[in-house]
């Protein structure tokens, strides 16, 4: 791992650089009060100073809609097609969060245990995370207590932490990370002993440590407080579709007479009729079951099946809420509470 | 304890009312408490940043069976039930309405006509910023507003959050889930956002009561409540003042129906 | 990316319920097809979308694969539009499979209901064709009316062999006067055949709440819970353990099943 050091004044030019040779970079931009991921042609596009971004940065490898393949029907006969390499591009996220980079871990895991999804796997290997460390955090931010933190290093390429007003830590953990660096080299110096990373992050209380909720919940399946936390949850999807790690879709025919595609779209377990048969009979009819269901899959079945958690602590689901279904506040309930 | 909070608690304890849904103070902005005990009720809050429409909850059959339940909400959610009752959603005598005034005592409603009473007195004015809004766009040309529509709605990622803040909204079965026929793609993708968008409104005019909780729903903050104001305006304009229900929807027996062949 | 298969043949079984016989479009493809009793695969109506069925073949039987279903909503009846000839899709095999090997020298007691014959027949012709390695062969088949049973001439032929017990019924008020199978839902005939627990494994296969009845009838019988099978059914989407439908406890119903013993099941949060 190396340690470098690199002027304040001269991380855009870093970026310049970047976004002359690299065809995608994706960065958060001022978004009204508040800051989204977005393609950016300038590195003066970059809102720096936003804390995080309302919407995770999953869609540069789980797009929110992406073709499968496409057909096209002659009489009796159907012909398919593949999706063209030309779709998966280099790209670099730049100032993503610590949380956003290891939101990719259970990601990539989910899409390749027994069968491996091409599609995601194409746009993976294509992306090269440059993460921010975080000086700062709200009061929804929960990645203490998910086995995370402000300047967590973990699946990062590269890792920028600024110092002061005048210089930013750059550490370089794998080759593609080193391959940003070369694009400047001239405007990095080895960093020294004395730089202290962990003086500048945000301070984050940990609330609470994963394996608490996992082994609480193991015997809640019956207990009364899914339906007193659910009581008001609307049932939309926003909560889904901004985390970081959730990864369920829909699949979905996309028909123009006689051709057409097949498509992949963002879908939430919270939906009403996300598991309803044909027949009519649900498995999970009220928002209580489907509460459950969110909180076990990420913190009881993914660690029990896939050796990794589900949930990162970025907190953006509690941000996007429409009734502030706070989700540190639900899960640090449960990790207090007692379970019959 | 507060007077809302007291009589609350009060009521739960006479033992008629089972539950009292009313509004909590939430992280950030107030949210809605469902109070089982009066041990629940203390939590109760009313202000101005009161929002969220209580009544969204009211045609859930998970929560509402068959005991009576206390609502304490703002004055759309008064207006809400108006519009549930006159659409024949919900059982008045389920409920007992109650909403708060400026000195923080609770009115309680009687009947549907105390309650038409109290919101064709109390509507609140309309929000300068969003007026100015409207009036920008209606200023555009038709190829200014697409573009305007094209770019925001792109940006929508279909989490129906605007849909499922919305009380009116009480399909069991959505029309962008129905795929016998597949009226709406269901996937985000510019053309079919704006087309959600439009199905929406089309199902709100003339029965939206302008809570506004559409547009604060939504976690991208997309304009999506200058269309539902600008779909309220038009209507009053065309078709008179919101009272008795559905301005699109009147009929009578003896209507010809021969446009219809 | 789905196979495409070519309509060799259409089948009426029951009112709304059709079979597809479907030869593969590639011969070589078909040729290295292979597939266990139990597996299951998405079908492809295109334009319409993809259903789950199983395959309601025996893999002993070459050149083909057949899919049984009845109309319910957009893409069944996209398939019910499909003639002779044309083309459709096929994903497969996905899921598990009967574990045949485990069955070797036991008897065999199958029950299904209705529109859940199909997984049994794949499973049932796949038995038949190795008659010799399995001990008595029981089979409990009930539907709603005598027009709902799917299958009818496969029946005959399984009622014709000596060396298969075939018990049909239907349920009170489904009979016409010429039936001479029972009369009663499957779980109380089930009851009433009784078929010895010994050195046997049962597999259930029906709507849920048929399986709710038929669990404790077997267990009285003495059937222990790691010698019943059933297969599942819930949404399913894509088939292979992503997309998080058909997710029930720990498990991927697509992927770890459908095939499922009882023990495993008793494990699993009642969300199927």
């Amino acid at each position: 791992m190396e340690k470098l050091i690199i002027k304040l004044q001269d991380i855009n030019t870093w970026l310049d650089q970047i976004i002359e040779k690299v065809p995608r970079v994706i960065a958060p931009i001022k978004y009204g009060q508040k800051a989204e991921f977005a393609l950016i042609k300038n590195a003066t596009d970059v809102h720096y100073d936003s804390q995080t971004t309302i919407s995770s940065v999953k869609s540069a490898a789980f797009p929110s809609t992406e073709t499968l393949f496409a057909y096209a029907k002659n009489g009796p006969d159907t012909k398919l097609y593949n999706v063209a390499e030309e779709n998966f591009v280099n790209t670099v996220i730049w100032r993503a969060r610590p949380c956003d980079a290891i939101a990719f871990k259970p990601m990539t895991k989910i899409f390749n245990s027994d069968y491996q999804d091409e599609l995601y796997n194409k746009r993976y290997e294509k992306i090269t995370l440059v993460t921010f460390a975080c000086n700062k955090a709200d009061e929804f931010c929960f990645c203490t207590s998910t086995g995370g933190g402000p300047g967590s290093i973990e699946n990062s390429d590269a890792m920028v932490t600024v110092i002061d007003k005048e210089k930013a830590l750059v550490e370089v953990f794998t080759e593609k990370g080193q391959q940003l660096i070369d694009l400047a080299k001239e405007l990095f110096e080895k960093a020294d002993e004395s730089i202290d990373k962990d003086a500048v992050l945000a301070k984050i209380p940990q609330k609470f440590t994963k394996e608490q909720i996992h082994d609480h919940i193991q015997n809640a399946f019956k207990s009364s407080i899914w339906k007193a936390q659910s009581e008001r949850c609307l049932g939309c999807g926003a909560c889904a579709y901004v985390c970081p790690v959730c990864t369920c879709f829909d699949i979905q025919e996309d028909s123009h007479g006689n051709q057409g595609r097949r498509i992949r779209c963002w879908d939430s377990c919270g939906f009403q009729l996300y598991t309803q048969h044909t027949s009519g009979y649900n498995p999970r009819p009220n928002q209580a079951a489907r509460w459950r269901q969110r909180i076990l899959h990420k913190f009881l079945y993914m660690p029990d099946r896939l050796n990794i958690y589900g949930c990162t602590g970025c907190g953006r689901c509690s941000r996007a809420c429409p009734v502030d279904m706070n989700i540190v506040e639900h899960l640090t309930s449960i990790a207090n509470s007692i379970h019959e | 304890m507060s007077k809302i909070s007291e009589k609350a608690a009060a009521l739960l304890q006479e033992g008629a009312i089972k539950m009292i849904i009313g509004y909590e103070q939430g992280t950030e902005h107030p949210r809605p408490i469902f109070c089982h005990t009066p041990e629940d009720c203390k939590k109760l809050i009313f202000n101005d940043q009161c929002k969220n429409n209580l009544a969204v909850y009211l045609t859930k059959k998970e929560i509402v069976d068959n005991d009576k339940i206390g609502v304490i909400g703002n004055f759309y959610v008064v207006k809400t039930v108006i519009q549930l009752f006159l659409e024949n959603q919900i059982h008045l005598d389920h409920f007992l309405i109650m909403t708060v005034d400026e000195a923080g005592d609770i009115i309680t409603f009687g009947n549907i006509d105390e309650m038409k009473q109290y919101v064709a007195s109390h509507e609140p004015p309309a929000n300068p910023t969003v007026l100015a809004a409207i009036e920008k766009i209606d200023k555009m040309s038709r190829e200014e507003r697409w573009a305007y529509w094209k770019t925001e709605l792109s940006k929508c990622i279909r989490c129906y959050a605007c849909r499922a803040a919305c009380p009116l909204c009480y399909c069991n079965r959505c029309i962008t889930d129905v795929n016998c026929p597949q009226w709406l793609e269901p996937w985000s993708a510019p053309l079919s956002n704006i087309e959600w968008q439009i199905n929406r409104i089309m199902h709100m005019s003339g029965r939206c009561v302008g809570c506004g909780e559409c547009a604060a729903a939504c976690p991208l903050e997309l304009p999506i409540g200058l269309l539902t104001k600008k779909m309220g305006m038009d209507i009053k304009d065309s078709f008179g003042e919101w009272k008795d229900g559905n301005v699109l929807s009147t009929y009578k027996v003896g209507d010809k129906e021969n446009f219809i062949h | 990316m789905p196979y495409i298969m070519v309509i060799d043949k259409v089948i009426v079984e029951a009112p709304g319920v059709k079979t597809l016989r479907l030869r593969f479009q590639n011969e070589e493809e078909g040729k290295s097809f292979e597939f266990k009793a139990g597996n299951f695969a998405e079908y492809s109506a295109f334009g319409e979308g993809e259903c789950t069925f199983c395959i309601a073949s025996a893999p002993t039987r070459k050149g083909y694969v057949e899919c049984t279903f009845r109309k319910a909503g957009r893409v069944t009846f996209g398939l019910d539009r499909l003639e002779e000839g044309m083309t459709m899709g096929f994903r497969a095999p996905l899921g598990n499979h009967f574990p045949l090997e485990d069955w070797k020298g036991k008897n065999l007691v199958f029950v299904a209901g209705g529109i859940a014959l199909p997984p049994m027949r794949a499973v049932i012709d796949n038995v038949l064709d190795r008659r010799d390695e399995f001990g008595n062969i029981t089979i409990v088949y009930g539907a709603k009316t005598v027009n709902d049973l799917v299958y009818k001439e496969e029946l005959n032929e399984w009622n014709e062999r000596p060396d298969v017990n075939l018990f049909q019924t239907v349920d009170p008020g489904g009979e016409t006067p010429e039936w001479k199978g029972k009369i009663g839902f499957t779980p109380n005939v089930l009851a009433e055949v009784a078929p010895d627990s010994n050195n046997a494994v049962a597999i259930v296969c029906g709507p849920p709440i048929m399986i709710k009845f038929t669990f404790p009838v077997l267990t009285n019988l003495g059937f222990k819970d790691e010698n019943i099978y059933t297969t599942l059914e819930n949404r399913m989407k894509c088939g292979i353990g992503k997309c998080g439908r058909c997710n029930v406890g720990p498990y991927f119903v697509c992927k770890d099943g459908p095939v499922f013993c009882k023990t495993q099941l008793d494990q699993l949060p009642p969300e199927f």
